[in-house]
């Protein structure tokens, strides 16, 4: 525990590890044993071990880094924050954010919400629930939109619908493909009514790029649910799931609340959908830029990526 | 019929009741009682005011929830003929919750489609209680290309509290039935006009809910939650449901303000539930108005027009 193990908490490139860490990380057998993270917690650099959420395993950091955040025993798929999945996915050097500059108000003067959001956003340094951006994917010239389900859940109010019919129609101009990667607790109550038509807006928008031929893919990660299920996350022209995600319309405690019945096992699991033919593929994170990137050189017209006549 | 009264309208009750005996009282006897009648009258129609000229939203959401509201098949019967019901998805079944079929409005041919309650339990269990599956949203979207096909207007009349969130509803894609309405429903070459005849459930209710014109009944409410499921949320308890109805903004006036809705439909005094007639009338005179207009609109104005209604909706800083 005397060694300085300099971790970045977020993200390293390439989801390598720091240079002066590679040194002193050689194993799982090197690393301090769980009973001194308890007595030395205060010399520690915060979040070095975290605790697999499905098999409960520990993991250290570093381990986490090299395999995209998955859990090296289970495979459990770790959130990932929306510039991770950025980095993860997008060309070195393409990305460029568009929209970042939009903020939520609080239109329906609903009670704490103003605070809320500042709180989020102080807690997460994210602007939004989403962030959006066009680049390309093995070449491929898409715009991309990555919900991030730290900031309140990845909900869908005015700001996240906004950016999504954004980036969806700046796909159409351009001649491009659009991929959302979702995550999401569903429509933002705070933004009432407003947040529903959310799902009309974004939904309309993805008609248009349809009837232009250009693919839609839409990556469902953990969880999505609610409104966001019920419209742009399910109208991929390809559907594709990270393993064991949780997806649904309604969350599993609604669902047996209003069934009373138990639910069947792996009930609205990524491999359910999948058996009940739901999503067209589960992928592995460590895969998943190069499968978008067969899907959308499959899909994209000759011409993508210049504006449209 | 008799009516439920609600709760708040227990001192209208009162009055009607003293009404009703004063009268009786008063038959086949000499002594004068129209000085009193008239006072009880004049008395009535003055609570009657005061009561229904200032709901608040919670009451609202009684007056649209309450079991002797006229649904869906009530207003097809009342303001459209010739109704020729039409079943199936083509797939998997009928949704007793979703029906629709094909209709005239005067001489108008439509499409209809909507959300039905039961009026009791028995009708209750084949109607899934308004609540619609992955069928529903598939038999609707089917009618709804036929009147594309065929020229025929669409009348979408909602009435949900929310999509049937169940184990088979999720199997078969609930989710994506209603995403895909609203995806198609944006590009359907024909005019769409949806009304909001009592309860507007959120994804349920939208799911018919992408048109032209969106109209609401005065006493209906649309909303992206239900009451309680918010007041769970925001105050740890349902019994906070009619402060989560005054934050939520869910009235037909508040509804109207946001621009969400293009006009409110008057009901009866004190609700649709006291004279369906009267109802389905008021909504015909609208639905009827609006029909006319939109089908002077070419069609690729109206999709514009339609996909910029729905485009426009949002409110954030940093444009």
């Amino acid at each position: 525990m005397n060694r300085k193990m300099v971790v970045s908490r977020g993200f390293v490139g390439n989801f390598g590890v720091h240079e002066t860490e590679k040194h002193d990380v050689m194993g799982i057998f090197k690393k301090p044993s769980i009973k001194s993270l308890g007595k030395k917690k205060r010399d520690m650099p915060e979040g070095l071990w975290h605790k697999c959420p499905s098999c409960g395993a520990i993991i250290h950091e570093a381990d986490l880094q090299q395999r995209f955040r998955v859990c090296s025993k289970c495979e459990h798929h770790f959130t990932l924050t929306s510039h991770e999945r950025i980095e993860l996915l997008i060309d070195p050097g393409t990305f460029k954010e568009t929209e970042g500059h939009l903020e939520s108000v609080n239109p329906l003067g609903f009670k704490s919400y103003t605070d809320k959001v500042k709180n989020y956003q102080q807690k997460t340094g994210l602007k939004e629930a989403v962030l959006t951006g066009k680049g390309s994917i093995c070449g491929a010239p898409i715009t991309i939109a990555v919900m991030d389900f730290r900031f309140l859940g990845g909900s869908m109010g005015s700001v996240v619908g906004e950016k999504v019919t954004r980036a969806i129609e700046l796909a159409t101009a351009e001649n491009r493909g659009v991929v959302v990667l979702s995550a999401s607790g569903g429509a933002r109550m705070h933004e009432g009514i407003l947040s529903l038509m959310q799902m009309g807006k974004t939904s309309g928008a993805l008609a248009r790029h349809s009837e232009a031929k250009l693919p839609f893919i839409s990556v469902l990660t953990h969880p999505t649910t609610g409104g966001v299920t019920a419209s742009f996350a399910t109208l991929g022209d390809v559907i594709i799931a990270e393993p064991k995600c949780m997806i649904g319309f309604a969350g599993p405690r609604v669902v047996k609340e209003t069934t009373h019945q138990n639910l069947p096992p792996g009930f609205q699991s990524a491999e359910f959908m999948l058996e009940h033919g739901l999503v067209d593929l589960i992928v592995h994170r460590s895969d998943m830029r190069e499968k978008l990137g067969q899907l959308f050189n499959f899909m994209l017209p000759k011409n993508a990526g210049s504006a449209a006549a | 019929m008799k009516i439920e009264p609600l709760e708040f309208e227990k001192p209208i009750v009162d009055l009607e009741n003293q009404l009703a005996e004063i009268r009786d009282r008063s038959v086949g006897h000499e002594f004068e009682l129209d000085t009193d009648i008239q006072k009880i009258e004049a008395k009535l129609r003055k609570t009657k005011t005061s009561v229904y000229q200032k709901l608040t939203p919670w009451q609202r959401i009684q007056i649209a929830r309450h079991p002797q509201r006229p649904f869906m098949l009530d207003y097809v019967e009342k303001s459209l003929d010739d109704f020729i019901e039409l079943h199936g998805d083509r797939t998997i079944g009928d949704d007793e919750a979703m029906p629709g079929g094909f209709a005239t409005l005067d001489s108008q041919k439509v499409v209809v489609v909507g959300h039905q309650k039961g009026r009791d339990t028995k009708e209750n269990l084949r109607r899934n209680f308004g609540s619609a599956h992955p069928e529903g949203y598939r038999k609707a979207i089917r009618l709804m290309r036929m009147g594309e096909k065929f020229d025929a207007p669409i009348i979408a009349l909602i009435d949900t509290p929310g999509a049937y969130p169940g184990i088979g509803a999720e199997e078969r894609n609930i989710a994506e039935a209603i995403a895909y309405n609203l995806r198609e429903m944006m590009l359907l070459k024909v005019p769409i006009i949806a009304v909001v005849i009592g309860e507007g459930g959120s994804g349920g209710a939208l799911g018919i809910g992408v048109a032209d014109r969106v109209l609401i009944m005065e006493n209906a409410y649309y909303s992206i939650i239900s009451p309680e499921g918010c007041a769970a949320i925001l105050w740890k308890d349902r019994k906070y449901a009619p402060e989560a109805a005054e934050a939520l903004k869910i009235t037909a006036n508040d509804l109207s303000e946001m621009g969400i809705v293009d006009e409110i439909i008057p009901e009866p005094l004190g609700g649709a539930h006291h004279d369906h007639v009267g109802a389905a009338l008021s909504l015909k005179n609208v639905v009827r108005k609006h029909v006319s207009e939109l089908q002077k609109i070419p069609n690729d104005e109206l999709l514009e027009a339609r996909y910029q209604k729905f485009r426009n909706l949002g409110e954030f800083k940093g444009a």
